[in-house]
C-alpha cells in the first residue's frame, strides 16, 4: 500500500528532504501570522507583500543574489512603505496597500522582462512566480529556522497587545499601547512569512498559503489558540501532501516532466477551505456548534 | 490618593479645523460618584471622552486625572467606546475579552496565574455574564456585548471608568438593566463613571452628578442645579423650558421660534 502512495525513492531523496523541512516549517509560520492577517482584515495588504515580494524575488534574479533575500528585502521595504503610505488607518488601509501593490507590480514586471533576455535567468519568473521547493537548497534550511523562530517569536512577544490592537484600535490605545508600532511589527512578521512561503510555493501563491489554512481554522474553532494550531496544522499538510504528489506525478505523466508542486499545495488548501464549510460536520464540532446556537436562542429570548 | 476629585477638566477647548467643538469647558468628576455627560448628538462627548483619555490632543486648557496632569493616564483610566465592531466570526470568548483588560498591555506570552483567572471569573459574576461567558464575543447582543466591554474595562481596577454612549443602541428593558448594573457594579468596585448619553431620562436615578454639554460649552452640577430653564437657556443662547412629567426631564424650545434648533430631549415619548 506505501508503496502505491509513495512512487520510488521518494524518502531517499535529497530534494524531497529539503522540500518537506522548509515546507513545513514556512507553513506553520504562515498559517499563524495567517490567523493574525484575517482577524485584522488584512488580507489585501498581505497578498500586496506578496506581488512586492515578487518585484524583489525577480529583482534578485537579475542581480545573481538568492531568491530568498530578494523576497525578504522586499517584503520588509514594502511593509514600512505601506505603514508611511497609511495602511494603519481604516480608511486609508486599502488606498495605501494598493498604491504600493501598483509600484510593486510595475517593477516586478520590468525585472522579469530583464530576466527573460537575460540568458542565465530565463527560468526566473516561473520560480519566482510558481516557487521552486525542489530545487533550494540544503543549505537554506538553517536560514529558514532561524527566520522562523524569529517571527514566531515576534509574534508570540506582542501577542496580547496585538489581539486587542486587532479586536478595537481605541481600546488598545486607551490602555496605552502604540497600535502603530504593534502594527508595525506585525507587517514585518506578515513580511517574513511571505518570504518564506515565496521560496516554497512562488510569491503569486504565498497568499493561498497565508489566507487559506486560517481561513479554514476559523470556521472550525471557538477558541484562538486551537486556531493557530488548526491553521498550522492544516498547512503543513497540505504542504506535504502537495509534495508528495508532485513527487508521485513524475510517474504518473512520465511524458512530461511531472506537475507542480505549487498547483497541488494550493489545490489542497482550497479543497480544506471547501470541506471546512460543507455539512455534515464532525460531532465535536457540530456540538460546539449547538452551544453557539442556545446562546443565540437566548439572545432573543 | 488624594482626596481631590478624580477627574478635573480645567478650561480645555478643542477644535477641528478652527472650528471649536469644545469652548472652555470645565468640570469635576468626584471619587466614586455617577456622572452623566449629556448631549445630543454631535455636540462633542466623544471628543471630550478621547481628550482626557489622551487620544485627542487638546487646544487649551488641562485635564488632570487624580491630580496628575495628562500623560499616560493609561493604567487608571476604563474605557468603553462608543461602537466596537466585532465580528461574528473571531474566535475570542467573553472571558477572553474580559481577561484581555487585565494583561492585554503585557508582552511576552505568560499564562494567567490562578489568582488572574479567578478575577476573570469574579469580573464575569459581577456583570452577570457567566451565562454567555464561553460565546464568541462578537455574536453577542448589544446588551451583552456591553456588559463584557464593563468587565473589560472594570478588571483592571481604574479609579475612573469613561463609558461613550453604551445605552445608544439598546432597547429600553437592556437599558435599565445596564444602568442598574453599572450603578451596582461602580459602587461595589469605588470606581467613579463618567457616561455620556444624549437622553438623560434613564440616568435620573443613578446620577449624582450632570455635565450638559451643548454649542461647545458645558454646565455642571446636580440634576436639579443644572436641569432649570435659566441654566440651560444660558447655555442654549435661547429659551428653553424643562418640563418634569412623571419623574422624568423634558428639555423644549419655544415653539414659535420656528428658526430655533431643538433639542434633542424634546421627543416627547408616549406610553
Ligand atoms: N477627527 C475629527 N476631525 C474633524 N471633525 C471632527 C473629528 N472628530 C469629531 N469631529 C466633529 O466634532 C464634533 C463633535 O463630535 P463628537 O465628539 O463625535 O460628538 P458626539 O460624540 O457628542 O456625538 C462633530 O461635529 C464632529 O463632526
Ligand atoms: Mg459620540
Amino acid at each position: 500500500m506505501a508503496t502505491f502512495l509513495f512512487e520510488p525513492g521518494f524518502f531517499s531523496s535529497g530534494p524531497v528532504h529539503v522540500a518537506l523541512v522548509i515546507g513545513a516549517v514556512s507553513a506553520v509560520v504562515t498559517g499563524v501570522v495567517g490567523v493574525f492577517t484575517v482577524l485584522r482584515g488584512q488580507s489585501f495588504a498581505g497578498h500586496a507583500l506578496t506581488d512586492v515580494a515578487t518585484t524583489g524575488g525577480s529583482a534578485s534574479f537579475f542581480y545573481g543574489l538568492t531568491p530568498l533575500l530578494g523576497f525578504l528585502g522586499a517584503g520588509v521595504l514594502g511593509a514600512g512603505a505601506m505603514d508611511l503610505v497609511g495602511v494603519q488607518r481604516l480608511r486609508g488601509r486599502d488606498i495605501a496597500t494598493g498604491v504600493v501593490l501598483g509600484v510593486a507590480t510595475g517593477v516586478a514586471a520590468l525585472y522579469l522582462y530583464l530576466d527573460t533576455t537575460k540568458s542565465a535567468t530565463t527560468g526566473a519568473a516561473q520560480q519566482v512566480l510558481f516557487g521552486s521547493i525542489f530545487t533550494l537548497d540544503s543549505s537554506t534550511i538553517p536560514v529558514v529556522a532561524v527566520l522562523s523562530v524569529v517571527t514566531l517569536a515576534l509574534i508570540a512577544s506582542i501577542y496580547r497587545p496585538l489581539l486587542l490592537s486587532s479586536l478595537s484600535a481605541d481600546l488598545a490605545a486607551a490602555r496605552g499601547i502604540s497600535v502603530r508600532a504593534v502594527g508595525l511589527l506585525f507587517m514585518l512578521a506578515l513580511a517574513i512569512s511571505v518570504g518564506l512561503s515565496s521560496i516554497a510555493i512562488g510569491s503569486i501563491l504565498s497568499t493561498a498559503l497565508l489566507i487559506g489554512p486560517a481561513a479554514t481554522s476559523l470556521r472550525l474553532t471557538r477558541s484562538l489558540r486551537r486556531a493557530f494550531a488548526f491553521a498550522a496544522v492544516i498547512g503543513v499538510a497540505a504542504t506535504w501532501l502537495g509534495v508528495l504528489f508532485a513527487y508521485d506525478s513524475y510517474y504518473w505523466f512520465p511524458s512530461s516532466q511531472g506537475l507542480p508542486v505549487s498547483f497541488f499545495i494550493v489545490l489542497l488548501v482550497f479543497l480544506a477551505y471547501v470541506a471546512s464549510g460543507l455539512h455534515p460536520i464532525p460531532r465535536a464540532l457540530k456540538r460546539a456548534r449547538l452551544d453557539g446556537h442556545a446562546a443565540a436562542a437566548q439572545r432573543v429570548r | 490618593m488624594s482626596n481631590g476629585p478624580v477627574l478635573d477638566v480645567d478650561h480645555v477647548s478643542v477644535a477641528f479645523a478652527g472650528r471649536e467643538v469644545l469652548d472652555d469647558v470645565s468640570f469635576q468628576v468626584q471619587a466614586s460618584e455617577f456622572t452623566g455627560l449629556i448631549g445630543s448628538n454631535g455636540v462633542g462627548k466623544t471628543t471630550l471622552l478621547r481628550s482626557v483619555l489622551g487620544l485627542q490632543r487638546i487646544d487649551r486648557g488641562e485635564i488632570r486625572v487624580n491630580g496628575a496632569p495628562l500623560s499616560r493616564h493609561a493604567r487608571v483610566l476604563g474605557y468603553v467606546p462608543q461602537k466596537v465592531s466585532l465580528d461574528p466570526d473571531v474566535p475570542v470568548r467573553a472571558r477572553d475579552f474580559v481577561a484581555l483588560g487585565l494583561d492585554a498591555h503585557r508582552f511576552g506570552f505568560s499564562r494567567r496565574t490562578k489568582d488572574e483567572r479567578q478575577l476573570v471569573e469574579q469580573m464575569l459574576m459581577d456583570v452577570d455574564a457567566e451565562r454567555f461567558a464561553d460565546t464568541r464575543v462578537g455574536s453577542l447582543s448589544g446588551g451583552e456585548q456591553q456588559r463584557i466591554l464593563i468587565a473589560h474595562a472594570l478588571i483592571s481596577q481604574p479609579s475612573l471608568l469613561l463609558l461613550d454612549e453604551p445605552l445608544a443602541n439598546l432597547d429600553p428593558k437592556s437599558v435599565e438593566e445596564v444602568v442598574s448594573l453599572l450603578h451596582r457594579v461602580a459602587k461595589d468596585h469605588g470606581v467613579a463613571v463618567l457616561l455620556s448619553a444624549h437622553e438623560m431620562n434613564s440616568l435620573l436615578p443613578v446620577m449624582d452628578r450632570i455635565v450638559y454639554l451643548t454649542n461647545g460649552r458645558a454646565a455642571s452640577g446636580t440634576t436639579d442645579e443644572v436641569v432649570r430653564s435659566d441654566v440651560l437657556s444660558t447655555l442654549y443662547g435661547h429659551h428653553v423650558d424643562v418640563l418634569k412629567l412623571h419623574g422624568r426631564v423634558f428639555v423644549v424650545a419655544q415653539p414659535s421660534e420656528s428658526d430655533v434648533e431643538i433639542p434633542e430631549h424634546s421627543t416627547l415619548t408616549i406610553e
